[in-house]
């Protein structure tokens, strides 16, 4: 992950109703009176799906949106990628509006530069999961057997071998949607939206599903925005987590940011069941008093569930490093400390 | 919310029916003193010579024009039915049965051979080709049109809202009007039959594809959109393919609206086809014969309707397409060989092309005997069975006890202290609703009374339109009952009032029937698996055969009239009212009917009290569907002498007669079609108060 801002959402609005476009003076989605302007539009019959949404979306990191249902995720992921045209706000893709880019480029961006996962899959029921993957290269106008080639890629890649001449109907639910995958993955995208590809799975799918997702962002490095209401979900995927409701984004950080300060009582409530131990980072809460003697060390990124049974054998503290650069130490007490004080911030 | 619920007690308020009544008292009191209530004015507004003024112009002026098309088409229409002739007869047989084989697999191929094979024995082989000729033109007319029709409404709006009102008067309007103008246009000869039928087949294409298009999951399109698909591209390789299996069910029903009109186009003449042999056969009362060319034409609508229908499900197309090159066309090589050696072999062997007349099999004779022996024997039986139904049901209905009831009929007179009885149970029935609260069910009472007591047809015509109209408001609000006032202001002005009403008492008279037995029947089906099992092929065929075929029968056994065409729209129309109540009876969640279970209900209570009232709306829906079909029946009985619009109909086609015979038409459909929205609207009732919407 780095500090390059791969897409930004500025100020976006999506206003569903007879007359969406009275609320804005103009496109750039600034406006004065936030709560005023979502009343109005509210008042007048009008739904706020999306309100005043900005975030950045760093290279290679894995964004996740949470929130109710009809809090506006799925909104918001469509605007990304124009599937919803925004009423107001930017759009930025390395620097780029892609509200003001032509029909045809945004096909050619949409063609080369993205990929999207869908909660029901999305796969077209008369095409083989062969010819599902090869749909978007063929759309593209790649050769026959080029593009076979690259699908039996992404085939192996999600483990799908041997299922290439199926027909979506024939394969289980988690199945379908490794097809899903492959095929937003056949052209390699660098952006990767995902809207809640794995709430139609059971839980135990889901999970290996997450786990196989994981494996492949680690082989893949994508930019990736991902949605999901489960915020265990999100826990075990994110580097950050933006906070939806009623359309507007109400925090955003990382999990332990969001586990730890809470804005409000709603976010607060999403993070009420989280265990804080797997929260928690070394980093977070390390002391910044470098410890003299040689003792264990461990990155700052380790949270405390790990680090809890070796504090026993290292009653004197371990050491935290950042990037091979020592930043403090944690004890037992400030272990003590950190997981008391938020369990006092839960009651 | 509130302004709803007021407006809804205003218009669903007893008063006016009280209004209604009363008045309906009056004018029936003075009926005979103002001859104008008794016997509506024959024609105010000459509106069939209107038309006919605007249609003299119009074929003047592109006569020329449309006989270009008619020699245009008459080439695809020699070289389809030459073809066909010139084939040896087990070519053929071998072409229709790898279609078979490609649809549906060797049981169907098994049936397609047979059937043809029926065509060969029986001598019909030229006329049934020269029918599939036919339909092999007019089919693809209809398919492509349609289709193209479809995407340019599901495309614009606008074109949408044209389309939509113009299915509905095309799928309404009685098959014989189509032939009047286009006879007028094209001249006489088989090529009418192509066009009238392109025409008449092509709505369920247009409807069928515009559902599926416009039901593609949106899930299905975005993913489209993100794998770049310009709009092109995205309506071509996402939205039609998806589409597929509507758009192919939509091909089914077309071909099987042409075939129907392709037998109904034979009645022009013209074209030496299994129609036409059933037709003259029927009119020169030889009945033997016309059920053996008439089982050809059931045999010919059962093969197209399983062929197209096999297409219609993708997979085996799809399975297929993956086998191995050689495995794939396998069918192919065998059956292009078994045609070639077959086509060679005909060249030494003659009965091959030509099945010779010493071989056929031809019982029309035993038939016919059997026939005269069974109605001689049994002459006494029908009789009775026909006349009780005449004297006891239909009469009634028609006429009303005042005029059904007398020594001739029923064997007694009316006397006064019977129709006093009868006026008093009618009081009593409604009073006792009353007393219980429910209103409607006392007006009902008091309304069926008068009906049954004066008679639909003896009825003054303002009652009718009053108190359909009043209906009509309160079931479905401002624009239907609009519908139904200008509607029947139409009958009324264009002269048509007297056949409208027979019309509609035949209709309806059919229509109670259905709505009994088939209910009942669909009840015991849902109930019963094996009843149901035992129900579903009759259904099928008879939903199958076009209807001219039904006739048939009935009348072999009970002869040209009313009651013959009584029977005949029965049995073609009850079908809806059987498959909609077993459907809507079974298709009660599970969770209810386990709740229920749960609480103790026996089996009865669990029909009557649970799953009935759950659904009526889908039985009401059914109910709509036999009153089209006992609609589109009653012309075709006309063929037999059934009274009403359909006759109107039939005389205007053999005169020629456009204007007549599209206002004759344009009745039925605007009977219908009220009927229609009637029906759904109350449907959308009883399914918002069910929480079902
Ligand atoms: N086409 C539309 N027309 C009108 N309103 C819409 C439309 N699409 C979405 N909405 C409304 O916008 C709001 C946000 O919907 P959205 O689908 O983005 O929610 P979501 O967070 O994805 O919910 P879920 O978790 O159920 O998928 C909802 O109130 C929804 O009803
Ligand atoms: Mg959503």
């Amino acid at each position: 992950m780095s500090d390059t801002v791969k897409l930004a959402c500025r100020n976006v609005w999506k206003v569903y109703g007879d007359e969406p476009d009275q609320f804005f003076k103009n496109g750039s989605g600034i406006v004065s009176d936030i709560a005023g302007t979502f009343a109005h539009i509210k008042d007048t019959g009008h739904i706020g799906a999306a309100a005043n949404v900005s975030f950045d979306v760093h290279e290679g990191e894995i964004f996740v949106i949470m929130g109710l249902s009809g809090s506006g995720k799925s909104t918001i992921v469509r605007c990304l990628s124009r599937l919803v045209e925004p009423t107001a706000g930017e759009i930025l893709l390395d620097g780029q509006d892609l509200l003001k880019v032509s029909e045809k480029e945004l096909i050619d961006i949409r063609r080369h530069r993205m990929g999207m996962v869908f909660q029901s899959f999305g796969l077209l029921p008369h095409l083989t999961v062969l010819e599902n993957i090869c749909f978007p290269l063929k759309l593209q106008g790649v050769g026959s057997a080029k593009r076979i080639a690259r699908a039996k890629e992404v085939i192996e890649l999600v483990d799908l071998s041997g299922r290439e001449d199926s027909f979506p109907r024939q394969l289980s639910g988690g199945q379908q949607q490794r097809v899903g995958i492959a095929r937003s993955l056949a052209v390699e995208p660098e952006l990767w939206f995902l809207d809640e590809p794995f709430s139609a799975l059971d839980p135990l799918i889901r999970r290996q599903m997450q786990d196989e997702f994981l494996r492949l962002q680690k082989l893949l490095h994508k930019t990736i925005v991902f949605i999901t209401h489960d915020f265990m979900e999100a826990l075990r995927l994110a580097d950050r987590i933006a906070i939806m409701k009623d359309g507007q984004v109400v925090q955003t950080g990382t999990p332990t940011q969001l586990v730890l300060n809470p804005v409000n009582d709603y976010v607060a409530e999403f993070t009420r069941d989280v265990p804080r131990d797997r929260v928690v980072t070394a980093g977070e809460i390390a002391e910044s008093h470098i410890l003299s003697q040689h003792t264990l060390t461990l990155d700052h990124l380790t949270t405390l569930d790990k680090i809890m049974p070796l504090l026993q054998e290292h009653p004197n503290g371990i050491s935290i490093e950042k990037d091979g650069q020592m930043i403090g130490s944690v004890t037992a007490q400030s272990v003590i400390g950190a997981l008391a004080n938020t369990a006092d911030a839960q009651t | 919310m509130s302004g709803d619920a007021l407006n809804q007690a205003q218009t669903r308020s007893w008063l006016p029916w009280v209004i209604v009544i009363a008045i309906s008292a009056v004018l029936i009191a003075i009926r005979n003193d103002v001859s104008w209530l008794n016997k509506p004015p024959a024609e105010i507004l000459p509106i069939a010579e209107w038309v006919n003024v605007y249609m003299d112009w119009f074929v003047d002026t592109f006569k020329a024009a449309f006989r270009k098309l008619n020699w245009l088409l008459n080439w695809p229409m020699g070289w389809a039915q030459q073809f066909l002739q010139w084939l040896p007869w087990p070519v053929t047989m071998t072409g229709f049965g790898l279609l078979a084989w490609l649809a549906a697999g060797w049981r169907l191929t098994l049936f397609t051979v047979l059937a043809l094979f029926y065509m060969v024995v029986t001598g019909y082989w030229v006329e049934s080709m020269n029918t599939l000729g036919i339909v092999l033109v007019s089919m693809p007319l209809a398919i492509v049109s349609g289709f193209f029709i479809a995407v340019m409404a599901y495309k614009s709006p606008r074109v949408n809202g044209f389309v939509q009102p113009v299915l509905d008067l095309m799928q309404t309007i009685p098959t014989f009007a189509y032939l009047i103008p286009i006879l007028l246009l094209f001249g006489f000869g088989p090529v009418v039959g192509v066009v009238a039928s392109a025409i008449y087949a092509c709505p369920p294409m247009v409807r069928n594809t515009i559902l599926g298009l416009q039901k593609v999951a949106p899930e299905a399109l975005e993913s489209g959109l993100m794998s770049g698909a310009s709009r092109f591209q995205l309506f071509w390789q996402v939205r039609v393919p998806s589409a597929l299996s509507s758009i192919m069910m939509g091909v089914n029903q077309t071909t099987m609206a042409t075939l129907a009109m392709v037998i109904i186009a034979a009645i022009i003449g013209g074209s030496a086809d299994i129609g036409w042999e059933v037709l003259s056969k029927m009119r020169k009362a030889q009945f033997g014969q016309s059920l053996i060319a008439g089982i050809v034409i059931a045999l010919i609508a059962m093969m197209l309707d399983r062929i197209s229908w096999g297409f219609t499900d993708r997979s085996r197309a799809i399975a297929r397409a993956h086998l191995p090159f050689m495995q794939r066309y396998t069918p192919w090589f065998i059956a292009t060989i078994i045609g070639v050696v077959l086509f060679w072999l005909a060249k030494l062997v003659p009965a091959l092309s030509v099945w010779p007349e010493q071989l056929e099999f031809y019982p029309a004779e035993p038939i016919n005997n059997a026939l005269n022996y069974v109605t001689g024997t049994y002459a006494h039986v029908t009789d009775a069975i026909k006349k009780s139904v005449l004297f006891f049901y239909l009469l009634p209905l028609k006429v009303g006890l005042t005029k059904a009831i007398s020594p001739f009929s029923w064997g007694i007179t009316f006397e006064p202290w019977m129709r006093l009885a009868f006026a008093g149970i009618v009081a009593l029935i409604a009073a006792g609703y009353l007393v219980m609260g429910k209103w409607r069910r006392a007006v009902a009472a008091v309304v069926v009374g008068a009906f049954l007591y004066y008679g639909i047809t003896s009825m003054p015509w303002p009652v009718i339109i009053l108190v359909v109209t009043l209906l009509a408001w309160q079931i479905g609000g401002v624009k239907v009952a609009a519908l139904s006032f200008f509607g029947w202001l139409f009958m009324l002005l264009s002269g048509i009032w007297p056949q409208a009403m027979l019309s509609v008492y035949l209709c309806l008279s059919a229509v109670l029937v259905c709505l009994v037995v088939g209910g009942g029947l669909g009840i015991w089906a849902s109930q019963n698996t094996r009843v149901s099992n035992f129900i579903r092929p009759i259904n099928d065929a008879l939903q199958t055969i076009p209807p001219f075929v039904i006739l048939i029968p009935f009348l072999m056994f009970f002869q040209i009239g009313e009651f013959t065409s009584f029977l005949a729209i029965i049995a073609y129309a009850i079908v809806p009212c059987i498959r909609y109540t077993e459907h809507g009876l079974k298709s009660v969640p599970e969770h209810i009917v386990e709740a229920a279970r749960s609480m103790g209900t026996t089996k009865r209570q669990l029909l009557w009290e649970v799953k009935m009232p759950l659904a009526i709306p889908e039985i009401m829906l059914g109910l709509n569907q036999t009153i089209m079909f006992a609609l589109a029946m009653l012309v075709i009985t006309a063929l037999v002498g059934s009274k009403g619009l359909g006759q109107s109909v039939y005389i205007a086609l053999s005169s020629a007669d456009a204007g007549k015979g599209l206002v004759a038409g344009l009745g039925m459909a605007l009977i219908a079609i009220i009927a229609d929205r009637i029906l759904q609207a109350w449907s959308e009732r009883r399914k918002m108060a069910l929480g079902m919407v």
